[in-house]
């Protein structure tokens, strides 16, 4: 059998990528979150807010741990399997990603320590402090890492000689066209991620009486930020659409499942895209409507994808389904704060078991979201890589083999499978455990700043004495 | 024009993000190596409290380097990875396990002895695969255009292996040495006594590396061998160092092990790099061919230059925190 180098080193990328990526975007959610909540505890004093903070920066702890292993593999991803790649773009990406692991060098080394273990060994204010700066650092990692990501959707502020890319502008090539929206689209979908995940969690200790004041706090926090950071998600993601149309028109049309150039486009809300036919079977959509939203004319016209040669075309079923997968769940966000809104003004949020059991069904509905998204974004730039100037044949590693990259492809789902069963495992250990076992802790002598994962003191298996979780906390 | 040669900076800045790196994560791998034949299982608690404190900001000097390269010496980073795709994976794979193990062997009961396999294994497997990374860039690189051309396990040769063994050795004298300025009674008698065999095994496979080296690349041959120079000073110092271990050892000092340990493999590291230089990728790459785009190099650099102070400053700090004895029981339950 023949395998191919590129086919597995795209798996293989996709895989590690994806794995890494559902960390952050909730790490960086939840940084925030907890820098509220050390605000109000600073500014009311009431223990409830030392109470979740200090069980939500438990749980922050664990996925920071797991977040820094599966990124490390990605800073050596370029080098394995796309060198071609890095060698033509590292005088641009090289700056970009190293500013990125300096950045979260930096906070590990000088914030993330005061946050996890200082509470009672500096003052309030600077404890706060270095819960914002944390907060901040996380973004200011995906700010470089998304220059990085966007740089390659729109190539801006370089030249492009003999094979390598030379900046001539660090701004331009830093602030390229697609940057602002997908920062944008990204802080949101880490907001709603960290939201929908605290949101799930209390709705589920509610459900079972625990920690109800706390709870009930974090809960009515979460749902009043929803309200409005749902609907701006949508809105944002439109105009990011927009600019995808102007700069990756074939993406665009993928998303759309449109493939002849036309006007009057219909809005397919379901379709099953055959790309060797060059064409959709079973059509359902609403007339005009993606002409309207695209070109806000009624009859305007979209490119479809016969403007390129089959070749060139992104897998478009997977482009066209996972758009739709994200943004139904973008939908469905909208509908639950809304919701949320409804039963709080008739006051009766906390009784409503089957919006509670909703929601913590939700909680993994920002995760499927944010992988969707990015499988809209990086498939459907195929067969590019660094968008209208290298294709992902011609990045790919020359010596790399099928069957090494078959090997490590491999390798990286068994130790990623066992490594992160442990990982998820131990997260629902310390959610299960709950707020209950954050007050008796005492912190140990080689517990320290570097050590995320150290700042939860949650024992792996589940005790003798399992039948009280409150009992557990500590060691 | 360009006022600095940065090139020589970065390579002064990579050289020493490399050096750090392998004598801080050196002892703490050295521990991982030696965890298995450690007396018992209280030991075990000990060996591994002295360095949990410090082995996670021992290994950002990894990535830092990895990032590093890219941005300044790129055709380093794309000619070893490729060169080295199998054994980049076992070295990520391995300082996954044992990062991993550093966090939930305190935290389980009755699954500790697979975390203690996680643990000893990812420590070797990561040693080994060093020690073979350092044996491939002696031996060089098939390589054309800028671009590997070889195969998979060209970095798989007898060499290779001697070299890969003898950073197990080398890490393990590191991490028994760090024993004995780190614990006392019925451990760091083990650690003493494990001290000198150690030691006698680094020596005959550096020396045995040193005799094969110039074999293996003439530019080497004639570095070394084409009259006397002043860096014959560098061997001499490591049969110096190597002499101070064996004494301190026997003298029962506590700091001057490690201490000298870590002077051999510096001495040891300035031979390597006075052989190569200014080779960076054997045989054909200067580091001024490999290095990227002058104001690319000057980018990083400014943020470097404010992150490294500050990295350092922490890392001493985080020592002089966890400084003396870790006693047996105290740290995790
Ligand atoms: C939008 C956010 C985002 C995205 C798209 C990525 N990362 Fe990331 N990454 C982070 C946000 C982040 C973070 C929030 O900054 C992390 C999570 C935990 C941490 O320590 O920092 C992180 C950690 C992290 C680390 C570990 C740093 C350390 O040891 O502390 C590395 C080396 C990378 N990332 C590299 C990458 C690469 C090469 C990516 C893409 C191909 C990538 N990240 C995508
Ligand atoms: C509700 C309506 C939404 C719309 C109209 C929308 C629109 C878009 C579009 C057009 C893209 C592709 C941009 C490109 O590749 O150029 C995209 C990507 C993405 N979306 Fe959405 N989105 C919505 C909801 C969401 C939600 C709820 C989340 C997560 C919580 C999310 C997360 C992402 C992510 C992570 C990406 C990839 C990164 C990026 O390119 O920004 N989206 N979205
Ligand atoms: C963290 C969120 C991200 C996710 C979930 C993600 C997801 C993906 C997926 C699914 C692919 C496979 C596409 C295919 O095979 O057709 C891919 C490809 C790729 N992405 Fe991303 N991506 C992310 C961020 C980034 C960033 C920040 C960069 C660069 C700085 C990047 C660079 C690449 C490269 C080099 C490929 C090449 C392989 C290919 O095109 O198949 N990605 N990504």
């Amino acid at each position: 059998m023949d395998l191919d180098p590129l086919l597995l080193s795209r798996i293989q990328f996709a895989f590690v990528v994806s794995f890494h990526a559902i960390f952050p975007v909730f790490t960086i959610g939840l940084a925030s979150f907890i820098a509220v909540l050390e605000g109000l505890a600073f500014k009311t004093r009431n223990p409830v807010w030392i109470t979740l903070s200090a069980f939500w920066t438990k749980v922050f702890a664990v996925v920071f741990g797991m977040g820094v292993v599966s990124g490390i593999v990605m800073s050596f991803q370029f080098g394995t399997n796309w060198s071609n790649f890095a060698q033509a773009s590292a005088n641009f990406l090289g700056p970009i990603l190293s500013y990125e692991v300096i950045t979260a060098f930096f906070l590990e080394a000088a914030f993330l320590g005061v946050l996890l273990f200082g509470r009672d060994k500096v003052p309030p204010g600077a404890h706060l402090a270095s819960a914002i700066l944390v907060a901040t650092g996380t973004f200011i990692s995906s700010f470089w890492i998304l220059a990085a990501n966007s740089w390659m959707q729109t190539p801006a502020g370089v030249e492009f000689r003999e094979g390598v890319f030379h900046v001539v502008s660090w701004s331009e090539a830093i602030f390229n066209p697609s940057f602002p929206f997908r920062f944008m689209h990204m802080a949101l979908a880490s907001f709603l991620t960290g939201s929908f995940v605290v949101a799930g969690v209390s709705a589920w200790y509610l459900l079972r009486g625990r920690e109800v004041e706390a709870n009930k706090k974090a809960l009515s926090m979460c749902l009043w930020l929803l309200l409005f950071i749902a609907p701006a998600q949508a809105v944002v993601g439109d105009f990011h659409g927009l600019s995808t149309l102007e700069h990756q028109p074939m993406k665009v049309a993928a998303m759309e499942g449109h493939w002849e150039t036309s006007g009057d486009v219909p809005l397919l809300l379901f379709a099953i895209p055959d790309q060797e036919n060059q064409t959709n079977h079973f059509e359902i959509g609403i007339p005009n409507m993606a002409s309207l939203i695209l070109t806000h004319d009624w009859h305007g016209e979209i490119k479809g994808l016969n403007e390129v040669s089959p070749e060139e075309q992104p897998p478009v079923a997977l482009v066209f389904w996972s758009f739709r997968v994200m943004v139904g769940i973008g939908v469905l966000m909208i509908l639950f704060a809304v919701t949320g809104l409804v039963l709080r003004v008739g006051g009766r949020l906390w009784r409503t078991g089957w919006y509670l059991q909703g929601l913590r069904a939700m909680s993994i509905a920002p995760f499927l979201a944010v992988l969707t998204g990015w499988f809209v974004t990086e498939t459907g730039r195929a067969p590019w890589l660094v968008y209208g100037i290298m294709t992902q044949a011609e990045a790919v590693t020359p010596s790399l083999t099928g069957g090494m990259a078959l090997f490590t492809l491999i390798g990286y789902i068994v130790v990623y499978g066992m490594v992160f069963t442990a990982g998820v495992y131990y997260l629902m250990r310390v959610l299960y455990v709950g707020l209950e076992g954050t007050e008796d802790e005492h912190v140990d002598e080689s517990d320290r700043p570097a050590r995320p994962l150290s700042a939860a003191h949650v024992p792996f298996e589940i005790d003798d004495s399992g039948a009280n979780p409150a009992n557990q906390g500590g060691h | 024009m360009q006022p600095f040669d940065l090139a020589i900076i970065w390579a002064g800045i990579i050289g020493f993000g490399v050096i750090m790196y392998v004598l801080m994560d050196g002892f703490d791998l050295g521990v991982g190596i030696l965890f298995p034949f450690a007396p018992d299982e209280q030991a075990r608690d000990t060996m591994m409290n002295s360095v949990a404190p410090v082995w996670d900001g021992n290994e950002t000097w990894l990535v830092l380097g990895g990032a590093g390269l890219l941005a300044a010496f790129p055709l380093v980073y794309t000619i070893f990875l490729p060169a080295l795709y199998i054994g980049v994976f076992l070295l990520l794979a391995g300082l996954i396990f044992r990062g991993v193990a550093f966090e939930f062997r305190f935290k389980a009961r009755t699954s500790r002895y697979l975390w203690n396999w996680a643990f000893a294994g990812g420590s070797t497997i990561a040693s080994f695969a060093q020690g073979a990374v350092v044996g491939a860039y002696i031996q060089g690189f098939e390589t054309a255009n800028g671009v590997y051309v070889g195969g998979a396990l060209d970095w798989l040769t007898p060499f290779t292996v001697l070299t890969g063994v003898g950073m197990l050795a080398g890490y393990a004298l590191l991490g028994a040495t760090w024993l004995i300025l780190k614990t006392e009674g019925e451990l760091q008698e083990w650690a003493y006594r494990l001290a000198t065999p150690l030691l006698v095994a680094v020596l005959v496979i550096f020396a045995a590396i040193s005799l094969w080296t110039p074999y293996v690349d003439e530019l080497v041959l004639e570095r070394w061998f084409s009259g006397f120079s002043i860096i014959w000073v560098l061997p001499a110092l490591t049969l110096l160092f190597a002499f101070q271990i064996w004494r301190s050892v026997r003298n029962r000092s506590e700091a001057m092990p490690f201490v000298s340990t870590m002077g051999l493999f510096i001495a040891t590291y300035l031979s390597l790099l006075v052989s190569r230089w200014p080779y960076v990728v054997p045989p054909n790459y200067t580091l001024w061919d490999a290095a990227s785009a002058y104001n690319s190099q000057l980018f990083l650099l400014l943020g470097l230059l404010f992150v490294i102070p500050i990295v350092l400053v922490y890392t001493a700090w985080t020592y002089w925190v966890f400084r003396g004895k870790v006693k047996a029981g105290v740290g995790y339950h």
